[in-house]
């Protein structure tokens, strides 16, 4: 078994962001682990330990996968010392601006190469949560999707898999043959904290970085460039003003129910 | 003639109120073609429907392949109709199902794609709302034919009627198209409440109501509102996680929300600042949430929601 995971370095959630000429600054702020990312190698790992057990090298093998700047080594580190056992960095300055098809092309191009029997989504990220890519990835490769994935079981020796898909249209049992791209939504497990066994053996895994021309595509198919999608302007919506406080002295609610019937809402 | 194309959503023979609010945005830009993929023998009575709604053509595709094999047989659809119709934009209403057919499409018909507008103008330029509604981003697709989902509520819309021509069409579904099975569908049940993200008026409950939410729904059944919570309360298992607002969870631009025991971090912010008005009732003056409350009510929420909710109840009545 051959997996891959996608896996995104984002801004941390805590930090204040800004945008430059309608694009996320990201050199300003810490960048992390896309959380939901965490999830999806959690999944992976749960799939290739048992089947690794007692041998020497592993056979099943995770392989992380990164479109982002150089420094999203960072965030792959991460991944690498929860139990991935490699990961390819794609890193162009062709990439900056990509938008979601411009980034699955270059994915899907990627993960081509690999010969993989399944890749690990996230369902969304934190910073765009468009929540596209991972179809975008099935539609490219011409593989099963089975995306939003609350519960994954693999049938190795059946080359078969199952999923439930939980959304708020409700549950969806679902199953295809391999090879496939899955996303995993938070409910599926507990990721695992890296353990100091496992942070000190991520520095001698390998990270490969590899540039566009590496994975076969032209920096003219790309990028800001030539995106299918373009942004126009980007503000920052004006600070809410403060409104009015009032100390509740018996009548409270009274003064709720007041401004509800004036503004006319109900 | 220039016409707009708008994916109708329906569940168990009912369209969302979704349809007619893309078709609202879709008359800013053209005249609008409905496109309606359902069961054999069903579109007819979806596409009757429609017709509160100012809609010049319905298509009508019918196939046993939508419900076995999901997303990528719908999305065959709609990519062979937008090839044989060529409409100005392709619009469909954000969801994980909207987004995910719009993803293929996207990449099908070499188009760009732009998700979860709050607003489109006659230009196609779409706004977006972003970092928890932090920032506004406008934004157009430069290749293909614009793909836009819209945040459902983003428009209100009033209802008319039309005399929409029906047209049925044959679609093709591709052998890859049929990789995945769906073996059962268990829908979600739906309580009296209004959906979450689809509300007018949202009201929720934190960590304040220790586990207690009856005040909070009775309160929100007066409003005729849907209930939401905080994610301190639908971690301690007081709510269900489908209701959490939040940067993990939904997020809501309801006409009025009013937060109850909820502290305002800026997780909680992220799903709900942009909602037009905001009440808070918490027990400490020094709460973040009053920040960007246009109402604050420092007290107990166990004696403002009753009397907020009987005055409310005796205006209704009375
Ligand atoms: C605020 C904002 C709004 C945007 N709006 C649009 C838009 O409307 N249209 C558009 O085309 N582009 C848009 N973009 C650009 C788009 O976000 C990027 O192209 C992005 O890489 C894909 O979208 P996502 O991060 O939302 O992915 P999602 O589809 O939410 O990500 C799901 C999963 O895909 C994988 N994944 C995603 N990106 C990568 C990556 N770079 N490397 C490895 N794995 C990855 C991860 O497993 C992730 O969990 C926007 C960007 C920002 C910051
Ligand atoms: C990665 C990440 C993602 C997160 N995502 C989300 C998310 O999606 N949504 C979310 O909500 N949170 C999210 N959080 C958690 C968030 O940081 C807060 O912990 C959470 O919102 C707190 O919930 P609360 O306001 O109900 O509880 P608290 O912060 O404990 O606030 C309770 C409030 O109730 C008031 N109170 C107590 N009793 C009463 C009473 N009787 N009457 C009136 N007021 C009373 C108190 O004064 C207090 O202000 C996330 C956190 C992280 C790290």
């Amino acid at each position: 078994m051959k997996i891959a995971v996608c896996v995104k370095q984002v801004p941390d959630s805590w930090a204040e962001k800004k945008m430059i000429n309608g694009l996320l600054d990201r050199a300003g702020v810490d960048a992390v682990l896309n959380d939901l990312d965490e999830y999806a190698i959690e999944e992976a790992l749960r799939i290739v330990e048992p089947l690794n057990e007692g041998s020497e090298t592993p056979t099943h093998t995770i392989t992380l996968i990164s479109m982002g700047p150089d420094r999203a080594t960072e965030a792959i580190r991460k991944g690498l010392s929860m139990g991935a056992h490699d990961a390819t960095l794609i890193s162009d300055s062709a990439l900056a601006g990509s938008d979601a098809l411009a980034t699955s092309k270059v994915l899907a191009e990627t993960i081509k190469s690999g010969g993989y029997d399944l890749v690990f989504c996230g369902t969304e990220s934190t910073d765009a949560r468009m929540s596209v890519i991972p179809a975008m990835l099935a539609e490219r490769l011409g593989w099963a999707q089975l995306t939003f994935a609350g519960v994954v079981k693999v049938d190795v020796s059946g080359n078969k898999v199952e999923i439930d898909r939980m959304t708020d249209a409700g549950v969806e049992s679902m199953s295809a043959n391999l090879p496939a791209v899955i996303s995993v939504i938070e409910k599926i497990n507990e990721p695992r904290y890296p353990s100091f066994k496992g942070i000190m053996a991520s520095k001698k895994k390998t990270i490969n970085t590899k540039s566009l021309s590496d994975v076969g595509v032209s920096a003219s198919e790309v990028g800001l460039a030539t995106a299918w999608s373009v942004v126009d302007d980007a503000a920052a919506r004006p600070p809410r003003e403060k409104g009015e406080k009032v100390e509740d002295a018996g009548n409270g609610g009274d003064k709720l129910a007041e401004f509800i019937l004036e503004k006319r809402i109900v | 003639m220039s016409n707009v194309l708008i994916l109708v959503d329906h569940a168990s023979g009912n369209i969302s109120k979704t349809a007619g609010e893309l078709a609202a945005f879709g008359k800013r830009i053209g005249g609008v073609t409905a496109l309606v993929l359902a069961e054999p023998g069903s579109g007819a009575v979806i596409a009757d429907q429609l017709k509160t709604f100012e809609i010049e053509k319905i298509l009508i595709a019918e196939s046993a392949e939508f419900a076995i094999h999901g997303i990528p047989a719908i999305a065959d659809a709609v990519a062979s109709v937008l090839a044989s119709h060529s409409p100005k934009a392709l619009l469909i209403s954000t969801s994980a199902r909207g987004k995910e057919i719009a993803a293929r499409v996207a990449v099908k018909s070499n188009s760009g794609l732009i998700t979860d507008a709050i607003d489109l103008s006659e230009n196609l330029i779409a706004t977006q709302s972003i970092f928890g509604g932090s920032f506004n981003v406008h934004s157009h697709v430069k290749t293909g034919t614009p793909i836009i989902t819209i945040r459902p509520s983003a428009i209100d819309f009033t209802a008319t009627s039309s005399n929409p021509t029906i047209e049925n069409v044959t679609v093709e579904i591709s052998d890859v198209a049929k990789l995945v099975s769906i073996n059962n569908m268990q829908p979600a049940v739906k309580g009296g409440r209004p959906e979450l993200t689809e509300a007018k008026i949202v009201v929720s409950g934190g960590r304040g109501t220790n586990g207690d939410f009856s005040r909070v729904e009775s309160f929100a059944d007066s409003l005729g509102a849907a209930v939401g919570a905080s994610r301190a309360a639908t971690d301690a298992g007081w709510y269900p996680h489908t209701h959490q607002v939040g940067q993990t969870g939904k997020t809501v631009s309801p006409q009025l929300y009013v937060a109850c025991g909820i502290s305002g971090a800026i997780q909680h912010r992220a799903g709900m600042q942009t909602s037009k008005t905001i009440i808070a009732v918490n027990k400490d003056p020094e709460a973040p949430i009053f920040d960007l409350a246009d109402l604050g009510i420092v007290g107990d929420l166990f004696a403002v929601l009753p009397q907020a909710e009987a005055a409310i109840n005796a205006k209704k009545h009375g």
